[in-house]
């Protein structure tokens, strides 16, 4: 008898922790636009991992995944309507574009339905929005420059695909490090475009051009070990070159590492976001109070974490990082 | 007698198979048995509906237009953009792109030109436009059109309401006054249409205008049901509006359209893919398993156009 009070006494205080009792028979879809590339496929298997347990568990009654079958919004707006039809309590949205689902949208939240939008985010006022900070991505950047290197110095940046806003974004934040850290220069500028190969190119290219003296490279991921290449092949000494967590990078940091102690940093942005967009609606559904506005943890890589975050990274993939409903109230609870 | 059997032949197997989906959905998710239900299922029809009729207009005169997904997101660009903050530019913009419409019918018939080569070359035109006039994604709907595509008639949807309006205007224009008959005639037998004394270049024009004017209520009713739009908003409708016109009985050339059944093919293509999301299907599967649909609508046509034509010998 006791035995049995205490045992559900416990099972209580258990359930109580995961709030079972609110969301096990709400239903969550996501909705995708987009499965075209790595990053995208690592955003849906993190959703089935992260998704399963949960519905085995009896935290939410379903976790459904919805890819359109071309990258149109009229057809992703359709698809939002059909997932009305059917009657789910969340639709979590990955979006072809940030206007043309507002009426979908607004259609959702009229009939009740919790919309939260993230890495694509919606402008539409009733959803909630999980946006990537780019400009912090620039900032961080140099935050570790200064404090690794606080004599300051001549710098070289790797910039994105030119007339992209997220190029913009992180050229942003870079040039507000650099007015936090007025030590450092940049002294010359190229087009990495994302890309290992055209980026190699880009610095080979302007490489003679340069004083001798380059202490640093600010990247924007995708482009470092390109870069790290051009550097050994033109003979110089390899530069601290900033990383973007993709697993060449990630491998060739590793190698000069164990070789001479090479030190840098790393961040970008995890295609696990989906599972935060995934607990975030899960939160709101068991009522919890979340801001509408919430931004994306960056993952950093650092020379501490190196070798574990390279372990979780797939060949050719993004360092990937799943969230839990603990990492998620934290990131809630750190936007309020 | 004979006759109309064949024609509404012609007409059964799209209603068929639209009955036949929108049984299957119901079935699958009683909630759409709704005004609501239906409502949601079918209001993003509206605008495929009508650049559905805007591309069978071409179609009948023998043509083909590959500029229509760009086009139709150019007019929303402008119903967000100008026709909310400048009404009377915005529609002095969009009567411009009728007449544009009308001076491409001009020199595809003057000129001789392939169709499809004009308005491909077209299509970047409106898409450059599109660009230009909204670089990011953005705009506000004009209330009224947003009033419209959200208004709740009594008993009846709103996008039921819409589509059968649609298709009455079309269907009375095309098949029941005398200038629908010249325009089909032009697809049919242009040189007949010329020795009876019919302007063709006049004809064809006149197609290509009400082809751009049904473009652009496409445009408005789309920006109506979204609020706000993207350069690259419709680009899906091009392929969207040929398939509506196929599978609603009409043919590449020769003529002959059917614009109930244009009509009945928009919804039965937009019915297919709520069908499919119903049915759960992975998205790997998904663009198989619409085509598959679109095979099977079509064999059967050509199974029936076989009876047809075997009965026309007799």
């Amino acid at each position: 008898m006791n035995k049995a009070l205490v045992l559900s006494v416990l099972t209580v205080a258990l359930f109580s922790t995961t709030a079972l009792a609110e969301t096990s028979g709400k239903r969550i879809a996501l909705s995708n636009n987009y499965a075209g590339n790595s990053w995208r496929q690592a955003m849906l298997t993190s959703w089935d991992t992260v998704t399963k347990p949960a519905v085995e568990a009896g935290t939410v009654a379903a976790a459904d995944a919805f890819t359109t079958a071309e990258n149109q919004a009229t057809e992703q707006a359709a698809q939002i309507q059909n997932l009305i039809l059917q009657g789910y309590d969340a639709i979590v949205v990955n979006a072809a574009s940030p206007t043309a689902l507002n009426g979908a949208v607004k259609e959702a939240c009229d009939a009740g339905i919790i919309v939260v939008s993230f890495d694509g985010i919606v402008t539409e006022p009733c959803a909630w929005r999980i946006a990537v900070d780019f400009k912090q991505m620039g900032r961080n950047q140099l935050d570790f420059l200064a404090a690794k290197l606080p004599g300051g110095g001549n710098l070289l940046e790797i910039r994105g695909l030119a007339g992209v806003s997220v190029d913009d974004e992180i050229h942003a934040g870079i040039e507000d490090g650099l007015a936090k850290h007025p030590s450092f220069k940049v002294v010359g500028s190229v087009n990495g475009d994302w890309a290992q190969d055209v980026a190699q190119k880009a610095v080979a290219g302007i490489l003679p051009s340069l004083p001798d003296d380059i202490v640093a490279v600010v990247t924007q991921g995708g482009d470092g070990y390109g870069a790290a290449q051009a550097f050994a092949a033109a003979g110089r000494t390899v530069p601290t070159i900033i990383m973007g967590n993709r697993e060449d990078e990630l491998k060739w940091w590793k190698e000069q590492k164990n070789a001479n102690g090479y030190e840098t940093y790393s961040v970008s942005i995890a295609p696990g976001v989906s599972t935060l967009a995934f607990w975030v609606a899960q939160q709101i559904l068991d009522g919890a109070d979340v801001p509408k506005e919430l931004v994306v943890p960056l993952v950093e890589v650092t020379q501490a974490n190196l070798e574990d975050q390279l372990a979780v990274t797939g060949a050719g993939s993004v360092t990937n990082v799943e969230y839990t409903l603990e990492d998620t109230q934290a990131t809630i609870a750190a936007a309020k | 007698m004979s006759f109309l059997t064949a024609e509404r032949l012609r007409l059964l197997v799209p209603v068929l198979s639209l009955a036949l989906l929108l049984g299957a959905v119901f079935y699958l998710q009683p909630r759409t048995m709704s005004y609501t239900g239906l409502n949601l299922l079918f209001n993003l029809a509206v605008p495929i509906t009508l650049a559905t009729i805007a591309q069978m207009l071409i179609m009948m005169v023998n043509d083909l237009d590959l500029s229509m997904g760009t086009f139709v997101s150019f007019v929303a660009c402008v119903t967000a953009t100008f026709l909310q903050s400048d009404p009377i530019i915005g529609f002095l913009i969009l009567a411009g792109c009728i007449a544009a419409y009308a001076a491409l019918g001009v020199i595809i018939h003057l000129r001789n030109l392939p169709s499809i080569v004009v308005t491909l070359g077209m299509s970047f035109v409106w898409g450059g436009l599109a660009v230009l006039l909204l670089p990011t994604p953005g705009g506000t709907a004009p209330d009224w059109i947003r009033w419209l595509m959200t208004s709740k008639p009594p008993l009846v949807p709103m996008a039921i309401v819409a589509s059968v309006l649609i298709a009455v205007v079309a269907h009375f224009v095309v098949m029941r006054s005398a200038i629908g008959v010249v325009l089909r005639g032009v697809g049919g037998n242009e040189r007949s249409v010329q020795r009876a004394g019919w302007s063709v270049v006049r004809a064809r024009a006149l197609a290509y205008a009400l082809a751009g004017l049904f473009a652009v209520l496409a445009g408005m009713t789309l920006v109506g049901l979204t609020t706000s739009a993207d350069a690259n908003i419709a680009l899906r409708y091009t392929l969207l509006s040929i398939a509506g016109v196929i599978l609603g009985g009409g043919e590449f050339v020769g003529g002959r359209v059917s614009p109930i059944g244009a009509v009945v093919g928009a919804l039965t293509l937009t019915l297919a893919a709520a069908f499919l999301s119903f049915l759960r299907i992975s998205p790997d599967w998904q663009i198989g398993a619409q085509g598959a649909i679109l095979i099977v609508v079509l064999a059967l046509r050509l199974a029936l156009n076989r009876r047809e034509a075997r009965g026309t010998r007799k």
